[in-house]
């Protein structure tokens, strides 16, 4: 057991590079310390998360780049090293869990325990198997148990022998929150006593929160963010570009200065002199993007509000009125053009009529970046 | 019934013989990636198309005294191979390779990927994940190798002709026997052993099927998918 202590404890450095063979769409290149602990790897699916996972895994080859874990090394295209997967002792759970259909539980288990003395094998296995709660179903194949249950004892396979990384691929896809969060539980409790590197892939949200770790966020083969949850993505620098469709109003504008620390930007619209803020994304100063805001999200007001969350006020003064059916479109100009739905009660109490003088509130999150 | 038993005889030996050479081939021609893969393919396939004369002319050839095969024999053993019971073996080997392959390769190849992939991640070489994954997930792959391989050897003609010649208890093998007693116009004897055949060509075929039945897949059969 001594090796098991030493070999505890170890980070795992992972610097690759990979052309992506089928599709061009884009390059895998990717830099990335994971230390012992839960290492949140967070991306839209196509990011390329599964390719990382298994360049590390050993069962895809990096272009170029180096693996190590510790003082060992996996992978280096420069000294042309490249283990097998099977002499990396690393655990990989796959989002289809992959267990041997043909073996019980308790074999799939035992599976990669294969150099084990018989009497130490048992050991590990029940004690495995009551961490992750599945010792009643050792006799059962997979097909008799439930999805939750598979999730389990995939998790247990892996665990059970004493891997230097854990690899986690979108391992509780399809389970309840309360299930998830569960085994997730569990999961955590068994990494408070082992300390290796876990590498846990992900694109939802709710698992990000119960994790609540480090967050790694993945696009188009790149990191483009690295911290905690609440840093990485509360302040979400959105990437993935709404579509414009279904959007009354599309509204150029030029990006004047990021509040990161806010998670915000300031834009200016068309060549007026109007400016509001909204969500952070990837942009630059001086840089001309399209902002989408639904014509139901503006509110009309007939006075200069004050004491308001929202953050985006513009004066303005209405050009048109028309009653379509049940809602009233107002087209406003205040600096640029807006079109905006109220309903006829509003417009009546208002006194709403062309010509009249109104200010619009714009919530920051009602704006949305979008692709041309 | 002499000839019944050696043909059966020869069809043990020759399944025999085909599983240990079929599974590392069929492995081999289901996972390797190298780019000249069809060429080793269609070789396997050639007995298929290859009527059985041709196939015994080169393999009676290759085992006569002055064939690379023969010459091999007779200084090993110190007899010729041709028109002999091991050279029957040979001939027949040859002729059903591709029905003892062809369905281990298919089961092979419908084994999930990411199955051979997990037992590498979890530690085994490819000889136990051959073992411990693949061989128990192609079992009837295995099973309709086997009972194809025995059945095609027990009603070839051509090739045992070609190399075997016509020695009772040595290569005088059913269809051999049918033949002989055709052309003596002793066609109750024929008639005799066709039924034989017949029938169990059929016990031999709805095994098969009634294998790929209960798998609920068609693992391998003579007709074209679809």
């Amino acid at each position: 057991m001594a090796g098991e202590v030493n070999a505890a404890k170890l980070a795992l450095h992972c610097s690759v590079a990979r052309q992506n063979a089928n599709t061009s769409s884009f390059t895998l290149d990717v830099s990335l310390e994971v230390s012992p602990g839960i290492t949140i790897l967070f991306g839209v699916s196509g990011a390329g998360k599964s390719t990382l996972l298994d360049c590390i895994a050993g069962l895809l080859r990096p272009d170029r780049g180096r693996i190590t874990i510790g003082a060992d090394t996996l992978f280096d295209s420069e000294t042309l090293v490249n283990l097998p997967p099977q002499r990396r002792q690393m655990a990989y759970v796959f989002q289809s869990l992959a267990l041997f259909p043909h073996m019980t539980v308790e074999e799939n288990v035992a599976y990669g325990l294969a150099d084990l003395a018989k009497s130490q094998r048992s050991t590990r296995i029940s004690a495995i198997l009551q961490a992750f709660r599945v010792e009643p179903l050792r006799a059962r194949r997979p097909a008799e148990i439930s999805g939750g249950e598979q999730q389990r004892v995939a998790l247990a396979r892996s665990l059970v022998t004493l891997p230097r990384v854990l690899l986690l691929d979108e391992p509780l896809t399809g389970l309840d929150a309360q299930l998830k969060s569960s085994i997730i539980d569990d999961l955590r409790v068994w990494n408070a006593a082992q300390q290796i590197p876990v590498l846990y892939v992900t694109h939802t949200r709710d698992e990000v929160d119960a994790l609540g770790e480090r967050v790694v966020v993945l696009d188009r083969g790149r990191v483009v963010s690295d911290g905690l949850p609440h840093e990485v993505l509360d302040v979400p620098r959105r990437n993935t570009l709404a579509q414009s469709s279904g959007f009354e109003n599309v509204l150029d504008a030029t990006v004047l200065d990021l509040r990161e620390a806010d998670g915000v930007m300031r834009v200016r619209l068309g060549e007026s002199a109007s400016e509001i803020e909204v969500p952070l994304s990837y942009a630059a100063p001086n840089d001309r993007v399209k902002i989408a805001i639904r014509a139901g999200d503006i509110l009309l007001a007939t006075q200069k509000p004050i004491g308001l969350s929202a953050r985006n006020i513009l004066e303005g003064k209405i050009i048109a009125l028309e009653q379509r059916g049940s809602i009233v479109v107002a087209r406003v100009e205040a600096g640029v053009l807006f079109t905006v739905h109220i309903t006829p009660g509003a417009a009546r109490s208002l006194e709403l009529a062309a010509g009249k003088q109104v200010w619009l509130v714009l919530k920051t999150h009602s704006c949305h970046l979008v692709s041309e | 019934m002499e000839a019944l038993a050696l043909s059966i005889r020869l069809a043990l030996c020759v399944s025999a013989i085909l599983l240990v050479i079929g599974l590392p081939l069929a492995y081999w021609l289901a996972y390797s990636r190298w780019r000249g893969k069809f060429l080793v393919e269609s070789v396997v396939a050639l007995p298929l198309v290859l009527p059985p004369t041709v196939l015994g002319f080169y393999a009676l050839v290759a085992m006569g005294t002055r064939g690379p095969l023969g010459k091999l024999w007779q200084t090993a053993f110190g007899h010729g191979l041709a028109f002999t019971f091991t050279g029957l073996v040979f001939a027949s080997v040859l002729y059903s390779l591709p029905f003892a392959v062809q369905p281990l390769v298919a089961s092979f190849e419908s084994v999930d990927r990411k199955l051979l992939d997990a037992s590498a991640v979890l530690g085994a070489n490819t000889l136990r994940t051959f073992r411990r994954v693949i061989l128990p997930m192609s079992v009837p792959g295995v099973i309709t190798a086997l009972v194809l391989s025995f059945a095609h050897t027990v009603g070839e003609f051509g090739v045992v002709l070609m190399v075997g010649g016509n020695i009772a208890g040595s290569t005088r093998t059913v269809s051999i026997d049918i033949y002989d007693h055709v052309q003596s116009l002793e066609y109750a004897q024929a008639n005799h052993m066709a039924l034989v055949l017949l029938a169990f060509s059929f016990i031999v075929l709805s095994i098969v099927y009634g294998v790929n039945r209960h798998i609920g897949r068609r693992v391998w059969s003579p007709w074209p998918a679809k």
